[in-house]
Parts: structure tokens; sequence; C-alpha cells
């Protein structure tokens, strides 16, 4: 397969066609925007492929819930305000175990905030979101490349799990050019047993997420708690940076990932030794291979595009077992590596 | 050899409706399985029932269906119609559901032409929530959120579906009846059906309104329920056909073929 240029957010829509992507709804939010017209312009040139321009957010999420029920992969995508309208969707989705991917091309919040890149929905994305006790699996790509693995991928896992998937990135991802090469998407395998497709001469079926007797619900709750439990075991992903000889690292996802990568070559040409820890699912966290690098390394710092949200995921993996320390850039800002070198000497200067 | 003149519908399931006396929806859910029937149309048809005392819906549909969260139905029917093009896809309302929480996905399937059947049981209060005001309920009329009556100063006024939707492109046919009376329950039935042959023909997006008694939150009994559909609420929601595109898009099929 050929090396091609794209835009992140081409680069989404590109990757989910090729997964056999045949609905998308969307409504239009920037920095998103060329993925919805991308969509607009490509799915319906395939045969069975839909794209609805929505009235609203909720309406999309409610639209892509419908063609997963009919039995399509189906993908809707928005910024952070949008993505908030999806989440009476998500967890109804959610609760009737429809697959299906979200894209949240984060800006800066809260409210309308700015169109600029940020990390602010880590809550949001990676503690289920909508009401009630559920979890959608969250992946956090941080270049190009992975922009087009980790959505052929979401398909994958949101069919395995019948769960819906969000893509967690940011305004640079979407809108930065990156080289990309399409691997080879696997055959979709979705029972038509969960699929709504009008009963024929059989039994009827419906899906629903309404449990009126509170012992149904809560076997349902444990039923999806337990499901959960499964992808907490089997489907964490990261990345490990210059870990082996770190005295301190770092830890970031997707774009600020990225700057850490920068910042992390420049502080080892001055001889600081510093590495990344780079979760890549950020719900599931890894959690327990964040802890275990604890053993060897004593020294974390975590730097977002938030005010500390992932902190708490690191906390609670680091707490008692190394410090932590933390830098954030809210609200649309992004230091360059250079700026980012500069704050963390300071910190791993203070090591004793 | 005995003719079959009554009958249990075959797509309405055995199980024993929740709703209460003289309520309007298990005589809707009735008929509308008893012209699934009639059409044989079980086996391609998937229903979209509302949160509303309708919610539970597919206990009494013998058809495939998936509950919509508050107000959405039109959405996500719209999601499964463009998926199952063949499918005779209907979303089932309350008129908190499609006039308040729900009235842009309403409106816009509307506008969109989609291909699919809203059946839109307007009874001018919140059932299922405790007869809070709609906002189809009437001017004066006491809900437990207009105890003194509805003032159409702070309140507004009811808002009258089928006539502002006449007036949207994509709708091809739009009556409103009422299952108030028996002759309005066979016009409500013939409705639906029309409404269903307009899908399966291909002609786009169909609503039928229904008037529809809820004694509970009324505070009637079930036959001054009826009596007060005919003496008011269908004076403020004249029955008709409001739009009926379906003859002239026939028409006009038949002259590009
Ligand atoms: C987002 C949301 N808001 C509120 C509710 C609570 N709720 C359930 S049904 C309903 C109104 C039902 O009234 P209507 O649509 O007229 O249907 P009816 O019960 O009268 O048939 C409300 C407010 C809900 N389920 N979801
Ligand atoms: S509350 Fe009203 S609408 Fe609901 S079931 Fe009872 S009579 Fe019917
Ligand atoms: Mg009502």
């Amino acid at each position: 397969m050929n090396k091609v240029l794209m835009s992140g957010n081409n680069i989404i829509g590109e990757a989910a066609i090729r997964a056999g992507c045949r609905f998308y709804a969307g409504y239009p939010i920037t920095p998103q925007n060329e993925l919805t017209e991308y969509m607009a312009e490509h799915i319906r040139s395939i045969e069975g492929g839909v794209f609805i321009q929505s009235e609203s957010e909720i309406a999309a999420i409610n639209m892509i819930a419908g063609a997963s029920a009919a039995g399509l992969r189906v993908m809707t995508s928005s910024s952070s305000p949008g993505i908030s309208l999806k989440q009476e969707g998500i967890s109804s989705m959610a609760a009737c175990e429809l697959p299906g991917l979200i894209v949240n091309i984060m800006r800066g919040g809260p409210g309308l905030g700015n169109i600029r890149p940020a990390q602010g929905d880590y809550f949001q994305a990676t503690r289920g979101g909508g009401h009630g006790d559920y979890r959608t699996i969250v992946l956090g790509p941080a270049t190009g490349q992975e922009l087009a693995d980790l959505t052929m991928d979401a398909f994958d896992l949101a069919d395995q799990y019948r769960t819906p998937v969000m893509i967690l990135a940011d305004g640079m991802m979407g809108q930065m050019m990156e080289p990309v090469i399409f691997k080879k998407p696997n055959p979709r395998n979705y029972p038509e047993k969960f699929m709504l497709r009008g009963a024929g001469s059989g039994k009827s079926k419906f899906i629903r997420g309404l449990l009126l007797d509170p012992i149904d619900s809560e076997g349902h709750n444990w039923k999806l708690a337990r499901k959960y439990a499964v992808i907490a075991q089997h489907e964490t992903r990261h990345e490990e940076y210059l870990i082996s000889d770190a005295e301190m690292v770092i830890v970031a996802y997707g774009t600020a990932a990225r700057i850490a990568k920068g910042a992390i070559k420049r502080l080892r040409d001055h001889g600081l030794k510093v590495g990344l820890f780079r979760p890549i699912t950020l719900w599931p966290f890894p959690e327990l291979k964040l802890r275990s690098l604890s053993s060897r390394v004593k020294n974390f710092l975590v730097f977002e595009m938030s005010t500390g949200q992932m902190l708490e995921d690191v906390r609670l993996a680091l707490q008692g077992y190394a410090n932590i320390d933390f830098h954030g850039r809210p609200g649309g800002a992004v230091p360059t590596p250079a700026e980012l070198a500069n704050v963390v000497a300071k910190f791993y200067n203070k090591i004793d | 050899m005995a003719k079959i003149v009554f009958q249990h519908p075959q797509s309405l399931k055995h199980s024993i409706f929740h709703y209460c006396p003289g309520c309007g929806h298990s005589i809707v859910h009735r008929i509308a399985c008893e012209v699934i029937d009639e059409m044989g149309i079980r086996g391609i048809t998937i229903g979209v029932p509302p949160a509303g005392c309708a919610v539970l819906a597919y206990n009494y549909f013998d058809v495939d269906m998936i509950e919509a969260p508050h107000g959405r139905g039109p959405a996500m029917a719209s999601g499964i119609k463009r998926s199952l093009p063949d499918r005779v896809v209907f979303s089932y309302q309350g008129d908190g559901d499609l006039a308040a929480i729900g009235m842009a996905e309403s409106f816009h399937a509307a506008n969109r032409g989609e291909n699919i059947t809203v059946i839109f049981i307007n009874n001018a209060v919140y059932g299922m929530t405790g007869g809070q005001m709609a906002p189809t309920t009437m001017l004066n009329q006491k809900t437990t959120t207009s105890p003194a009556g509805r003032q159409q100063r702070l309140d507004g006024y009811p808002v009258k579906v089928s006539e502002i939707f006449s007036k949207i492109g994509g709708v091809t046919y739009l009556e409103r009846c009422s299952v108030s009376s028996p002759a309005g329950v066979n016009k409500t039935k013939k409705a639906i059906k029309k409404a269903f042959q307009c899908q399966l023909d291909g002609l786009g997006f169909s609503m039928i309104e229904v008037l529809s008694m809820c004694p509970t939150n009324w505070k009637m009994s079930s036959v001054d329920s009826c009596k007060w559909i005919d003496d008011v609420l269908a004076k403020e929601f004249p029955p008709g056909i409001y739009k009926d595109e379906i003859a002239a898009l026939k028409k006009a099929a038949e002259g590009r073929s």
C-alpha cells in the first residue's frame, strides 16, 4: 500500500470507510469539519453508504444508534461542545450494547471555549461521560498513522465488545497533514443475531435500555461491569519511549505526548535522562504497566493540555510508589517542545 | 363455515396491557397491529417506541423494536430506514416526545422527507411522568405544572403539530384522527394503513396524529374522556387530512417511467 499525505480528519474518514463504515451522521463544528466533509464526499459513492448532515449532535448519535441496531458499521464525529450533547445517546448505546465509533476532536473549553487544540474532555471521555454506570473504550492517537490504525481497530473493538468506542484526539491532530499507510482492515465479525432487521417469519426481537425492575437492572449493570473488567484486563495499550535509563518519565497522551517527545530529544542532548510513557488506551488506562515502571523510576511528570485530568489516573497508578509532578496548559494553549523542555528541566533539576 | 369477523391480531402479543383503563394507547396499538396483519408486513416492520407511556410497546407489538431516548425516535428511525430501505419503519411518539424535547428531530426527519411513518399520540398531557403540562395542553387546562390552568401569557399556546407539519416540504401524508369513538377508531386505522402504504410505495414521510384519551391524568371517567376529546380537544385540534401528496407523487412517478 502507498504512503499518502493527508490531514488527520481526512485520515479518520478514509480509515473508517476502508474499515467498512457505511453510516455517518454529524453536525458541523470546528476543528473537525473536514471529517464530516470527507464523509459527505466519499461515503455516498459506496454502495449502501449513508451520509446524513443531522440537525444536531443529539440527532446524529441517535441516527447512528439506529443504523447500528440495523447492522451497519457506524460513526459520528464532533468536537467538545457537540460531544457533550451526544452523551445521552452514548449512554443509551452502552446500555443497549450497540457498537459504534464516536470521534472527539477536542477544542478549548469549558463552554464554547475556543477552537484551539486542548485535552479538557479526558474526564468526560474516560468516566463514561453520560449518566449511569458505564464506560466507553477510549483511544488516544498521537500520529496520523495511529489515527488510521486506531480508527480501524476501534470498529473491531466496538463489535467485539458491543459497545461504543471513542477516538479522543484534538484540533492539532485533526488538522495536521501527515504521511500515512492504510493497513488492510480485518473482515467484519458481527453476528446477525444482534441486529434488528425485521422478524421475518421468526420471533421478534427488541433492544432496550429501560429495565424497570431494579433486580433486572442491577443484573444488567453487573453484566456490563463484567464486560468492562474483561476489556480492562485485555485491551490496554501504551508506548514507552527512552525509558530504560530514565531518571524521570513524562506521562502524556496524544498531541501532548508528541510535544513531550520533542522536548525529550532536546533534554537528552543536554544529558537529562528523561523518557515518556504514553497511554494509547485512555480507558482502560494502562495502570499496571505504569505502576510496574515505578519499581525503577521514582519521578514522573504528567503533562496535559488541561488543568490535570489524566493526572488522577496517574495518581491511582503511582500514588505511594513514586513522586508525581504536573504541568498543564489548558484552554487551547499549546507549548512548543522547547518551552516544555525548559519546564521539564526545572522539575528534573529538583530531583535528589 | 363461520366467517371470522373479530380476533386477536397476530402481530399483537398475548400480554396484558399496562395502560390505564380507557387509555387511547392500547386502542392505537391494537389497530396498528391489525394493519400490520392485513398488510402482511410483520416480518419487515421495525418500530421505535418512545420514552412515554408507550415505552413498553415492545411488550405488545410482535415486531422488531428498539427503544429511543425521549424525543429521539425520528432520528433513530431515520438511521434504521436509511440502513434498511425496504423495511417498514415507524416511530411512535407522545406529544411531549414529539412537540417539546424531540421537536427538532421530528421536524427535520419530516423535512428530509424520510420514508418513515410517525404515529403521534396527542393526549394533551405528559402521561408517563404524572400529568404535567404538554406542548398540546389546552389553554386553561389544569395539569400538575399548570395548577391554575395553562396561561397563554406564561405557558404559551397549544402546539398545532399537524397544521405546522403540513407546511413542511418533505411531508407526503399527514392526517389527524381521534380514537374517541368507534367511527374515529376506524378512521384512525385507515389512516395508519394509508401511511404504511405510502411508505411501502417509497413516497416519503407520513404522520398520523391521534387525539387520545388519558383518563388518569385528565381525572375523568373513560366516557367523559371521549366526550372531552369530541367537545374540547377536537375543537382546538380539528381532525382531518392536513396533507396528501400521494396521488400527485404517484402520477409524477408514472410520468417518469
Ligand atoms: C431526557 C429525558 N427527559 C425527561 C424524561 C422523562 N419523561 C419520560 S416520558 C416523558 C413525557 C411523556 O409525555 P408524552 O411524550 O406526551 O407521552 P405520554 O406518556 O403522554 O404518552 C418525560 C418528560 C426522560 N425519559 N428523558
Ligand atoms: S397515564 Fe394516561 S396515557 Fe398513560 S397509560 Fe394512563 S391513561 Fe394512558
Ligand atoms: Mg402525552
